[in-house]
């Protein structure tokens, strides 16, 4: 049985992951009064990318075709490390949040020099742009999962949604605050409004777009697999870690099933959120973002002299 | 017993072979070939004697001291190594190793250009000075063996003196070093006026009694003195231009260990000697690594050439470091003194770890500048095709200094992230806030980290060669490339194995007369390091399992899904143009939106000129100049001040100048005149 549920834990991610950038992308989509692809858009262009041939430039070095695979796997890895059924699965080895901070952060790094990889100008850009918003994300990053942290005595997060899922509601106050913080620096991660547009593929100011822009075949797949798997990953922390209710507690079948019911109810409201956000504002231009990102990292601060 | 004799034995054996290094290769000099082999041969032997040495007082407890009088008064030659200098010998002694091997590689492109004997002969001084330093136990001695280090590594940075560049950072170092030690000297001065002794030892026993007054002078002295040495901001001007000036393994010699031999002394007085450490101490410390943390990294992002990115970026870990420090010392100060040891156990690793990392890097920028003939990033592209492992190498120092997972900098950058969470957790509002600043500071410094080496390697190793240099470049020799190779395997060794070493440095921690009988907060085994309250735990090995596990099996996964499909190589995309290496981004370009957002500290500035063909018409430029520059804060808010402020007062003196000798034979006798009062009366 618990060999089963590790089995869902690890799969979970990069096979639930497609089916939300569809569904973000069907619901933009019928804001704009278009009709839009159908939601299993996403798993169809896998499977054609899968069976293309792939070109690679002269000038790409094996950082450019390892790029991929780390970045997808990296992905993999996140999935495992976080709370996404049931807390049970609690581990004094992986789940600590700076693990899951730094992971993200060796995906970055590798995307980032895969990108100058190509000799581009598009790539080079990407690269400056996305390490320039990864850097000043992770203060925001880490204080608002810290906010939670303090709070729940433990940087493991399985502890912290453990925690926050028995609290009483008067104690949400920072945890709001530390959300609002934690969703800013989530739609900077994840290349989302108005940090970044993930439909544009030839703007001169994209930023995720820019790094990926030579790839193609199956390791455009992978890119693209990992965007989704990462969009995916924070969208179910901020659902399990700030709102862990419904995170099933034990290992029992009913409960962990229950548990996936409510986390895909949950990413589903976020995503709600996410395609309207993305139809009703611009994107910020480039060096408005720290302030927003500033912010972040303000608000998380105060969430945590709120608890302290 | 035997133990004690085999790591005293094998530490003077290790200094003798590095004095006969030193002699051996002045003795050479006329043979630029042996010469080079003797002193890097030499230098091996001494470095593996050190570690025997230092390897054999950690691991069982031969704490060894040595004295032998001299005919001055004050001055005893006086070693005492216990197990804080035994882990700084060690450090000092591997990077050494690694770096001699580098070296007889490296010099060969000095020969027939400057002396290798001398070389050898401050190469192996120098070593030897710092393992003085790090052993000594007399002050006098220790400001012997200091000025050593001091002048052996001044004479190191001036060696290739054909470049005016290099002089001139010689001598702002030799400036700078010496301003230092001049406050140090003070510092011993005043612990000798307390105590009446120079002996680190009695100076313990004799100090209860010391001072509130007196032991605070004392802590504002050392800090600024040894501060000077380490680099912390705003008395680090001299590092980035010494550091690269000096040959590139010396270059890793000086970041990787000798700026900690300051931070050596700062553990050695302010936890081991002086009593009553202050909290004030310990927010100051913190104050100081905030701002050379933050401010380190943002210069060394701003910078073009690449041993001055890489100098920038060690001021950066040394704030890094001084917040593991200042952390400990504001736990100590407040009786917290379990989690005193958390803080300085982060302290010691990140030490250790950066040692590695960084020297790592200097060798590799060395082996780029010997084959480029240039430090500067915008002349280099596209080397990892040309100088495979060099590139392979840098990416993993790059990795473990942007503390990413799996390698070494990821573990000790947690450490002094929940070293600085305790704080937060533990200590009461009046502290707190220092705490949080500080791991604030630490998470940017993080990310802007990553920045500055995602730029760096990927200048440097990625693209399309920017000139001809890069274009026509070979990989290193062999020399070259086994230094590096070791330091990386070691990097990656020390990540993984991390929690293993974090209980033996534990061990080093309390073996100071402090932390005796203190329970280490933590409990640290080789697949687990958890606090003992359960606030965090951490495994490296099996992060680095999963990891390899995870991408071995996407990488099956993913062969046997595209089975067939075939790989062409085209030329990138470039908008139906012809590609040329100025499309590519710049290092300027690449770190340009960062220095514009920070541009409040930072305070950058453009001048543009343009030339025109008719000065009248001006409608046809001939050229067009830009030129980007950075003022430090430093100089216009400290250095410009004390400049203006000497000038204005020697402005005053220059009225008694007469330059008329009469006058100033007038003048001394009027003082002989006051003296004589004075000494009558």
């Amino acid at each position: 049985m618990t060999t089963l549920i590790w089995i869902i834990q690890l799969l979970l991610v990069p096979v639930l992951s497609p089916l939300f950038i569809g569904i973000v992308r069907k619901i933009k989509a019928k804001l704009q009064n278009r009709n839009g692809a159908g939601i299993i858009q996403p798993y169809r262009d896998i499977r054609k990318l899968f069976q293309k041939d792939e070109v690679i430039s002269e000038d790409a070095s094996w950082i450019f075709r390892f790029a991929p695979y780390l970045v997808f796997s990296v992905t993999i890895v996140l999935g495992f490390c976080i709370p996404l059924l049931s807390v049970s699965f609690q581990n004094n080895f992986y789940s600590d949040f700076l693990v899951v901070v730094y992971l993200v952060a060796l995906s970055a790094f590798f995307m980032a020099l895969a990108g100058m990889d190509a000799g581009s100008a598009f790539g080079g850009f990407g690269s400056s742009r996305e390490m320039t918003v990864a850097a000043l994300t992770e203060g925001g990053l880490i204080f608002s999962m810290l906010s939670l942290a303090l709070s729940a005595h433990s940087t493991n997060l399985f502890s912290i949604a453990g925690f926050v899922s028995s609290s009483p509601v008067a104690s949400l106050v920072p945890v709001i605050l530390a959300f609002a913080a934690f969703i800013i620096a989530a739609l900077a991660e994840t290349a989302r409004f108005p940090f970044d547009n993930p439909a544009t593929h030839l703007e001169l100011t994209m930023i995720h777009e820019a790094m990926i822009l030579e790839y193609s075949g199956k390791r455009l797949v992978l890119m693209e697999w990992a965007a989704a798997n990462k969009f995916f990953i924070f969208m179910a922390l901020a659902a399990n870690l700030f709102f862990p209710w419904g995170v099933s507690l034990g290992t029992g079948f009913s409960g962990i099933a229950a548990g996936l019911a409510i986390l895909i109810v949950k990413i589903l409201i976020l995503c709600l959120f996410v395609a309207v956000l993305e139809s009703s504002i611009a994107k910020f231009r480039f060096f408005r973002l720290p302030d927003l990102l500033f912010i972040s990292f303000i608000l998380s601060a105060i969430s945590i002299s709120l608890i302290l | 017993m035997f133990n004690a004799v085999l790591s005293q034995n094998a530490f003077f054996v290790s200094l003798s072979l590095f004095a006969a290094g030193a002699f051996g290769s002045l003795l050479l000099r006329k043979n630029d070939d042996a010469a080079n082999w003797w002193g890097n041969l030499l230098a091996i032997a001494g470095a593996v004697f050190g570690i025997i040495s230092s390897a054999s007082v950690i691991f069982s407890n031969s704490d060894f001291s040595f004295a032998a009088a001299s005919s001055f008064p004050l001055l005893s030659f006086s070693f005492n190594v216990d197990k804080l200098s035994a882990f700084f010998i060690f450090t000092i002694s591997l990077i050494a190793l690694f770096a001699s091997v580098y070296g007889i590689g490296y010099a060969k492109h000095f020969y027939k250009k400057y002396n290798l004997g001398t070389l050898g002969f401050f190469y192996n001084a120098f070593i030897a000075g710092m393992l003085a330093v790090v052993s000594s136990g007399n002050a006098i001695f220790f400001l012997i063996v200091w000025e050593i280090m001091s002048l052996s590594s001044y004479f190191l940075v001036i060696f290739e003196n054909k470049e005016k560049e290099n002089i001139k950072a010689g001598s702002l170092y030799f400036i700078m070093t010496h301003a230092g030690t001049a406050f140090i000297t003070l510092a011993f001065l005043v612990l000798y006026g307390a105590t009446g002794s120079f002996d680190f030892g009695t100076m313990k026993q004799n100090i209860g009694n010391i001072s509130p007054l007196t032991r605070d002078i004392v802590f504002i002295l050392a800090l600024i003195g040894f501060g000077t040495k380490a680099g912390i901001i705003p008395f680090h001007v001299w590092l980035p231009s010494a550091h690269p000036a000096a040959p590139s393994h010396v270059s890793a010699l000086m970041s990787g260990v000798m700026i900690k031999t300051g931070i050596y002394m700062m553990i050695r007085i302010f936890i081991d000697i002086l009593p009553g450490v202050q909290p004030w101490w310990g927010m100051l410390i913190l104050a100081i690594g905030i701002v050379s943390s933050l401010l380190g990294v943002l210069y060394a992002l701003e910078e073009n050439d690449i041993k001055k990115l890489l100098a920038y970026s060690s001021i950066e870990n040394i704030g890094i470091i001084l917040l593991g420090l200042g952390s400990s010392l504001l736990f100590l100060s407040l009786g917290f003194k379990s989690l005193a040891v958390l803080g300085l156990v982060a302290t010691l690793f990140h030490i250790f770890n950066h040692a590695i990392f960084k020297s790592l890097l200097f060798m590799g920028a060395g082996s780029v500048i010997s084959k480029t003939r240039t430090r500067n990033m915008e002349k280099y592209g596209g080397l990892i095709k040309r100088m495979p492992q060099t590139a392979l190498f840098f990416l993993a120092g790059s990795m473990a200094i942007s503390a990413l997972p799996p390698f070494n900098g990821f573990f000790s950058e947690w450490m002094i992230f929940q070293s600085l969470f305790s704080g937060i957790r533990s200590l009461d509002s009046s502290f707190q806030w220092i705490f949080i600043l500080a791991a604030g500071a630490l998470a940017f410094t993080g990310g802007l980290a990553a920045a500055c080496f995602v730029k760096a390697f990927g200048i440097t190793f990625l693209g399309r060669p920017r000139s001809g240099g890069a274009e026509h470049a070979k990989e290193s020799d062999y020399f070259l490339t086994a230094g590096m190779s070791l330091l990386a395997v070691l990097a990656l060794i020390v990540g993984i194995f991390s929690g293993k070493i974090a209980g033996v440095f534990s061990g080093i921690s309390g073996s100071l007369g402090i932390f005796r009988s203190v329970e280490p907060p933590f409990t640290a085994d080789i697949n687990n390091f958890r606090l003992n309250d359960g606030f965090a735990s951490v495994s490296t090995p099996v992060i680095f399992v999963i990891l390899l596990a995870s991408i071995t099996a996407v990488f099956a996964v993913v062969h046997f899904l595209a089975n067939g499909r075939k790989i062409k190589i085209g030329r990138t995309w470039d908008c139906g143009t012809n590609l040329n290496p100025r499309m590519e981004i710049t290092s300027t370009g690449f770190s340009r939106s960062i220095i514009t957002i920070f541009n409040g500290v930072l305070k950058s500035t453009k001048q543009i000129d343009v030339e025109y063909h008719d000065a009248d018409m001006r409608y046809f430029p001939k050229a067009r100049t830009v030129k980007l520059e950075m003022k430090g804060i430093y100089n216009s808010y400290l250095y410009r001040p004390i400049r203006n402020f000497a000038l204005r007062f020697s402005g005053y003196f220059k009225m008694i100048q007469s330059g008329n000798v009469n006058t100033y034979v007038a003048y001394i006798f009027l003082i002989l005149i006051i003296l004589l009062i004075i000494f009558t009366f």
